[in-house]
């Protein structure tokens, strides 16, 4: 079973990471390529995107004739998405044992972030046995 | 199936523009034939290894892509139309004698005509550069793909619909004349270009698996280069390609963060590619006329001669840039004019140059503009404005190793 990982940053503001000193900005750098290198490895790893900055985001809407609305920036946002995971696995636990690790990565003097990682299941299709007609 | 062996391989990848160019000389519908030609390639290289080289593998190519052609043909016409349709396909002059191996009327022609279809102006560039890897340089689809970390099937579909938006925009072959053969060249070298940028700027992926879309650039573009061996923009951009590749073992760290030219370990650069720039460099300027490719590649030239960054050959990297302006005015051009500016007047200067490009509503709000700025904040040595700028311009750059890069350098400076 297919599981989304979202990894949100706090908003409102600079980049986190930017307050760190270098050797911390590097070993949290270091981290995230050795996770996405493992995941791939064991074969779990189905895709993994980071996503730009929350300054350069818009929320589109179609207008009356269907044309493309935009709207802003949003620094009132407390947290954004910064970037998924989305990996196959046997089990929701093992998904939840790889958010953690995900979760646990170094931050500031090398503490661990503990950051917030949303886990979803990725919907399939239907069951054989369901498919209508069948 | 065995692997090819990577001789095998460049000879299929070589052949590959040749046999399209004689089959879509012969039969017209550049979709069908594009088609075979990809199937022949595939029997090849099934074949191939377990039964030995066929002593005409050109010919080889070109009887099976026919018959597979023929085959098409056969699959979507009614039986009495088949014959007599092939045939008229066949241009009258063709029909009697011409060996399946045979040289064409101008294989040389042919073959560059396959250049131009491949850059056709109805698609868009995106489509341009994946059709000119597949007919020009001989990738598989899969092989494409990868090579843009997109799924396979939206390959498939962008390079199907690539072919058919030349077939309704007319890509037939009429032949252009020499002088149409010229002006449509930059169009081409600009799309070679971009295949050697997309290689050069994504560095995610699993890099086994991928086709170096840098080297397959710099491998069109020597292909091109021996079809029009009398362009000096041709040799500019192979030269331009040789003299920035050649840094690419230097230029991304251990964890794929961009090292900026002046941090990179020159010793690291490809001694080889950079010889090999200055000879075709050389044979480009020999002719006389300067376009923007070899300025850029001269500009490119003198930074790889340089022991460092502070000992290149600034007063003429600047001329260059002045140069470079007059022929091709781009905002990313007077970035780097400023920064040359900067390293012979000094940062002052350099930060004036880069408000004067900033009124430039492509630069305004780009972030190699506070990059740039950034730098040049850091040598005139107000540290905070600098560490500001990195990080305004770490905020907006899409790409992850710029990304680190930038954020990177301005911890390195507030730890200072």
């Amino acid at each position: 079973m297919k599981y989304m990982l979202m990894m949100h940053a706090p908003g409102n503001g600079p980049l986190q990471i930017a307050s760190w000193p270098a050797d911390d900005i590097k070993a949290h750098i270091a981290f995230m390529m050795n996770f996405g290198r493992k995941l791939a490895a064991a074969g779990e790893l189905v895709g993994a995107e980071g996503l730009s900055g929350p300054e350069q985001a818009r929320r589109v809407r179609a207008g009356a004739s269907g044309e493309a609305i935009t709207d802003g920036v949003f620094p009132e946002t407390k947290e954004f998405l910064a970037g998924y995971w989305i990996v196959d696995v046997d089990s929701p636990e093992r998904a939840y044992a790889i958010a953690a690790e995900a979760s646990a990565a170094p931050g500031k003097g090398g503490a661990p972030l503990n950051m917030s990682i949303e886990v979803r299941q990725v919907m399939s299709g239907p069951p054989p046995e369901w498919t209508p007609g069948a | 199936m065995t692997p090819l062996d990577p001789a095998t391989q460049d000879l299929l990848r070589t052949l590959a523009p040749q046999v399209l160019g004689t089959l879509v000389r012969r039969y017209r519908d550049f979709a069908d034939c594009e088609d075979a030609v990809q199937e022949a390639l595939i029997a090849a290289a099934g074949q191939w290894p377990a039964q030995g080289l066929p002593a005409n593998p050109k010919g080889w190519l070109i009887t099976v892509a026919t018959r597979r052609l023929t085959d098409q043909v056969r699959a979507d016409t009614a039986r009495r139309l088949r014959e007599q349709l092939v045939v008229s396909l066949v241009p009258a002059d063709e029909q009697i004698a011409l060996a399946a191996d045979a040289a064409g009327v101008n294989e040389r022609d042919e073959t560059l005509d396959l250049y131009f279809t491949c850059c056709h102006a109805a698609l868009s560039a995106a489509s341009q550069v994946a059709l000119t890897l597949r007919a020009v340089g001989g990738l598989t689809t899969a092989e494409i793909a990868r090579a843009f970390l997109v799924p396979e099937a939206t390959m498939a579909q962008r390079l199907s619909r690539a072919k058919q938006t030349i077939k309704a925009a007319g890509g037939q072959f009429p032949a252009p004349s020499e002088q149409e053969r010229l002006a449509r060249m930059p169009a081409v070298l600009h799309v070679v270009y971009l295949i050697f940028s997309e290689g050069y700027s994504a560095s995610s992926g699993d890099r086994v698996t991928r086709v170096e879309l840098s080297s397959e650039a710099i491998r069109v573009a020597r292909m091109l280069a021996e079809l029009v061996p009398g362009d000096p923009e041709v040799l500019g951009l192979l030269a331009l390609m040789l003299f920035t590749d050649a840094r690419r073992a230097a230029r991304t760290g251990q964890n794929g963060e961009l090292v900026p030219l002046d941090e990179q370990d020159r010793s690291a650069w490809d001694r080889h590619a950079i010889d090999e720039g200055d000879r075709v460099l050389q044979r480009a300027l020999a002719r006389g006329m300067v376009g923007p490719y070899q300025i850029q590649a001269a500009i490119a030239a003198l930074h790889d001669a340089a022991p460092s960054t502070e000992a290149a050959d600034w007063p003429q990297i600047l001329a260059l840039y002045g140069l470079l302006r007059r022929v091709d005015d781009s905002p990313m051009a007077r970035l780097s004019e400023a920064i040359a500016l900067a390293m012979v007047e000094g940062p002052a200067a350099g930060l004036a140059a880069l408000d004067e490009a900033a009124a430039d509503p492509r630069l305004a709000d780009h972030h190699r503009l506070d990059a740039a700025r950034a730098h040049l904040l850091e040598r005139a040595g107000d540290r905070s404005a600098a560490i500001a700028c990195y990080h305004r311009a770490a905020a907006r750059t899409g790409s992850i190793p710029e990304r680190n890069y930038l954020l990177l350098h301005a911890a390195r400076l507030a730890d200072v």
